[in-house]
């Protein structure tokens, strides 16, 4: 597959590389003549020198042919107008965009993007699950489906303990798909299993029900 | 008119000035306080400080009420996204953008934003001015 990526930052560098050793062909494009030269210097001909936003250069580039473009720069605004160009200038299928600000998430949507990653939200939830006392934290968010996967962490305190799946009043739209106990293997939990204190819940829950799943769980 | 300019530089200052002495409402945005110093004394519209690529600051500046929108700062990209947000998220009834690139500019006129290029308008003056 064909992707190019714009930006040779540390994202840039690393998705680079990354790519390369899955055996895709990639094109880096990256503005600054010294990133380009160290990245060329470490992994050959791989990267480009020129502005990802330009339809002019894109089409050096041969991103008509692209199958992916990937606009990982740190300005938001010059990741759209990446995406934006490749999506209509060259009508590359698939476009992904980094975004700094997570309210841009809906807004590139909007304006054609195919994908966007909301470092800033990664970053967040990678802390949160790090926070002991954090009740529940985001493992993976389906935004297709309006959908989250969910780690929920029962403390001894909690009045769920020693309840049962079905007594939980869980919101009909949650599903529990796994316990891991404090101690011993994972399973899969039944309408009949009880909770126990320290145990660790993966649920499916959808963005609305979230908070209504946190506090059947918590016991609140 | 209700009129928001974003970028208070050379141009977008003058171009407030203007509108202001023809009696329009003009507010001006940028995100650095320094640059309204190019407005004149007797400025009678409205100087914000403030991000316009981000939507709260937009509607802090009161977008929705606008008639006008007008990106003039210094970066193609900034001035492209703003529009857009004035234009898909606002519905601000006329949306201006400044786009020094002129394949960037072509672009986005063919994708419905109203543009100006300045390299294309200032190279054309300068070449009628010379072969005349």
């Amino acid at each position: 597959m064909y992707i190019i990526v714009v930006g040779g930052g540390r994202l840039g560098y690393n998705l680079l590389k990354a790519l390369l050793n899955e055996g895709h062909e990639v094109l880096l494009l990256e503005k600054d003549p010294r990133i380009c030269k160290t990245i060329t210097d470490e992994m050959g001909s791989v990267c480009y020198r020129g502005d990802g936003c330009e339809a002019a250069t894109l089409a050096e580039v041969g991103t008509g042919r692209a199958e992916m473009l990937v606009a990982v720069t740190g300005d938001d605004e010059d990741n759209l107008v990446s995406c934006q160009v490749a999506k209509h200038k060259h009508n590359v299928p698939r476009t992904i965009s980094r975004i700094r600000n997570p309210q841009n998430a809906v807004l590139f949507k909007k304006l054609g993007v195919d994908v966007t990653v909301s470092t800033t939200d990664l970053i967040l939830e990678a802390i949160e699950r790090e926070v002991p006392t954090h009740p529940l934290t985001h493992l993976l968010t389906i935004d297709e489906k309006n959908l989250a996967i969910v780690d929920v962490k029962i403390s001894p305190e909690s009045t769920s303990v020693g309840k049962t799946v079905k007594d939980l009043s869980l919101p009909k739209e949650s599903q529990l798909a796994l316990i891991i106990p404090d101690e011993g293997n994972a399973y899969v939990p039944t309408a009949g299993t009880a909770l126990k204190a320290d145990d660790q819940i993966i649920a499916v829950t959808t963005m609305e029900t979230e908070e209504a799943l946190k506090s059947a769980l918590r016991g609140m | 008119m209700k009129v928001l300019i974003m970028g208070c530089g050379r141009v977008g200052a003058r171009l407030a000035s203007l509108l202001d002495e023809d009696g329009h409402e003009v507010t001006v945005l940028d995100n650095d306080v320094y640059s309204f110093r190019r407005l004149p004394s007797n400025f009678g519209g409205a100087a914000l400080y403030g991000n316009g690529i981000n939507e709260e600051a937009l509607k802090k500046a009161g977008i929705e009420e606008m008639d006008i929108f007008v990106a003039l700062t210094q970066g193609d990209n900034r001035n492209v996204m703003s529009c857009q947000i004035a234009k898909h998220v606002f519905n601000v009834p006329r949306v201006m953008c400044r786009i020094y690139d002129p394949l960037r500019e072509e672009m986005y006129a063919a994708l419905g934003l109203e543009t100006i290029s300045p390299t294309k308008v200032f190279a054309q003056l300068l070449r009628e001015k010379l072969e005349s």
